[in-house]
């Protein structure tokens, strides 16, 4: 009898202390679905439920020469980051791969070394030099079974190892979770950085210039040469193309620079177009929305991305600015002060259907969402500065991503719309930072100059 | 025992799960398990795929701008010592104070005395705006001290309007004093 209750006590305690059972702890592991067994082999689970655990060393270098050995560690680590940005596994930590002996082949991998470390996934890469080429060679095993669940093969310039990464971390994404990665992607955003001074006027001003990066703030680069003022950047849907406001004629004009043809195209020309800023294309690439003091007030135009068949959208005396397309392209959200502070606003893109959406006091910069979400982020005025807030489309609520560490402005989602690019000028200067949708794992991009306004490409 | 055997599996289960949930420095986002991928059997014997090429496109240096610079000695001279003051504005506004008017009564006497002087009105504004919002802003105030020159009898040709928002603060200090001085309509003398 005492037996029966003690083991019962036992079990009630068990019980409790099984996480499915309580109440959830910060991160509750999800239920896994049932597998059925001919999908083992395919997708990394972890036992238990709860994001898979993977481990990635660095890869091996099958030709023995320092620049390939450089190379794989390179590629490892990236590749590391990458699958550590989205949050999708949990990682066994680098310091610990160290006492794992280090295999020099797909042939001779230590699966049990890693089993010991409870590891689900393991990623193991071989690269091979070739003349100025490389082939890596990549597989993501099931540790348990020690079948490969993901193979490839890659070749290209030994003169860019982390696009490899990249490429093998979105892959991996999209294979394992279903989602498209962003480790291919490009931020751009304005910079005085170079420290050039604007010619033609008296006083003393630094320019800015437009720059890219990759999205993990690596290979910086600009992409304008001007001598003035060019602003507020914004990638076409295509990735090939970055529209932004330049001054390069006297006042604001709308510039799209091919920056893999050397070609710039012209938006918004002419003598009667008054000043034009922030363009922001439209999902299908053909058009893009822009603030105009054409018809004498800042309004809200549409036009090709040619120049051609410019359409006023909005029309009040007051400002109304920084338009932003929703992810169909049959609405347009801005900004306008209309009722006294600058608050966002939505249209359709014929004009037709405008209605007030935020509640706080003053509100600029909004960035709609890509499909699945629906939200609009923007800069919300909090004390003498502003904060990122996102407005649910659908209820209508807004909630704060950060709080108060410096100001932070000019929001803009990343392709998946799980993270968010920003600036803030909790380091100093105005810098670029990333942070994921949920305000968490907050990352510095630049550090040189003041970095604004910056956007996300596909 | 039946129960002692469920005590072990959940024992095994505990474990596991406690295992899983305490690795890696950055808890995962919760998010459930994607449907699984319709199943592809790993046949090691399957013929390899060919190698994914990996590249980029080359971006192209675009063409250099020609320096074309109004480089009028002259002219520099005039704007460093400039007989068109600026005037300045409140917080968040584009209206003109009685002090302000007074400004701007006075360069309307020197624009008619130098009645071939061109200008451009410049409007500006401290960092408290946001950047977007304060380039229309920067307009309008460019356009208020514009309109009241007008007003006055200034030739509307004369004057044109260009706004920089808070792109080019007078003063890079970050108190009112210096708040004060970036919100204005600045005036820049283009042609004699």
């Amino acid at each position: 009898m005492k037996k029966l209750i003690l083991t019962s006590a036992v079990v009630a305690a068990l019980l409790a202390a099984w996480p499915h059972a309580q109440q959830p702890p910060p991160q509750p592991p999800p239920p896994s679905p049932p597998q059925q067994p001919s999908e083992i082999g395919v997708a990394i689970i972890s036992e238990g439920g709860g994001a898979p655990r993977l481990a990635v060393p660095d890869f091996i270098a099958l030709s023995p020469d320092a620049e390939t050995q450089s190379i794989a560690k390179t590629i490892g680590q990236v590749l590391w980051d990458d699958l550590n940005f989205e949050r999708e596994f949990s990682f066994i930590p680098r310091d610990v791969y160290t006492t794992i002996p280090r295999a020099t082949s797909f042939e001779d991998v230590p699966f049990d070394r890693w089993r010991e470390l409870n590891a689900d996934g393991l990623i193991v890469g071989t690269v091979q030099k070739a003349g100025t080429a490389i082939k890596v060679e990549m597989r993501l095993y099931n540790v348990r079974t020690k079948q490969s669940a993901f193979s490839r093969q890659y070749d290209g310039t030994a003169a860019n190892p982390r696009l490899f990464a990249h490429t093998i971390s979105d892959e991996i994404h999209k294979s394992q979770r279903g989602l498209n990665g962003v480790a291919r992607s490009k931020l751009t955003f304005d910079s005085d950085r170079d420290g050039e001074r604007m010619s033609g006027t008296v006083q003393n001003r630094s320019i800015k210039e437009i720059y890219i990066s990759d999205y993990d703030g690596a290979n910086q680069r600009r992409v304008t040469v001007g001598k003035t003022l060019n602003i507020a950047p914004r990638w076409s849907p295509d990735g090939r193309s970055i529209a932004y406001t330049s001054y390069r004629r006297g006042g604001a004009n709308i510039f799209i620079s091919n920056i893999f043809q050397g070609t710039l195209d012209e938006v918004t020309r002419g003598d009667k177009v008054g000043e034009n800023w922030l363009p922001a294309w439209s999902p299908d690439g053909t058009r893009v929305a822009f603030s105009s003091t054409r018809d004498g007030n800042p309004e809200i135009y549409v036009a090709n991305r040619d120049g051609s068949n410019v359409r006023r959208i909005t029309n009040h005396p007051s400002i109304d600015i920084t338009p932003t397309w929703s992810p169909t392209g049959t609405q347009i959200a801005f900004t306008s002060d209309r009722t006294g502070t600058p608050q966002i606003y939505i249209v359709g893109a014929d004009g037709l259907n405008l209605s007030k959406r935020s509640t706080d006091g003053y509100c600029d910069r909004p960035t709609w969402s890509p499909a699945p979400y629906n939200e609009i982020a923007y800069s919300s005025r909090s004390g003498p500065g502003f904060d990122i807030r996102v407005l649910d489309l659908a209820t209508g609520v807004s909630s704060g991503l950060t709080n108060g560490e410096g100001t932070n402005e000019s929001p803009a989602y990343s392709p998946n719309g799980r993270h968010i690019v920003f600036t803030s000028s909790r380091a100093g200067k105005v810098q670029v930072f990333t942070m994921a949708r949920d305000g968490r794992n907050v990352r510095q991009i630049t550090r040189t100059g003041n970095n604004e306004k910056p956007d996300w490409s596909r | 025992m039946n129960v002692a055997r469920q005590l072990t599996a959940w024992i095994a289960v505990v474990s596991v799960a406690g295992a899983a949930a305490c690795g890696g420095k950055k808890p995962p986002v919760a998010r459930p398990m994607p449907p699984p991928p319709a199943a592809a059997p790993a046949a090691p014997a399957a013929p390899p795929r060919p190698p994914v090429p990996v590249a980029e496109p080359t971006i192209v240096p675009p063409e250099p701008v020609p320096d074309d610079a109004i480089s009028s000695a002259s002219l520099d001279d005039l704007n460093k010592n400039s007989p068109l003051k600026p005037v300045f504005y409140e917080l968040d506004s584009s209206d003109l104070n009685a002090a302000s008017q007074k400004v701007l009564d006075e360069n309307a006497a020197v624009l008619k005395k130098y009645s071939t002087w061109a200008v451009t009105v410049e409007g500006h504004c401290d960092e408290r705006g946001t950047a977007e919002y304060n380039l229309a802003l920067g307009e309008r105030r460019a356009i208020a001290a514009r309109a009241y020159l007008v007003s006055l009898g200034i030739a509307a040709d004369r004057m044109r309007t260009v706004s920089y928002g808070k792109e080019f603060p007078f003063d890079p200090g970050h108190d009112e004093s210096a708040f004060a001085k970036n919100r204005r309509a600045h005036f820049v003398i283009t042609a004699k």
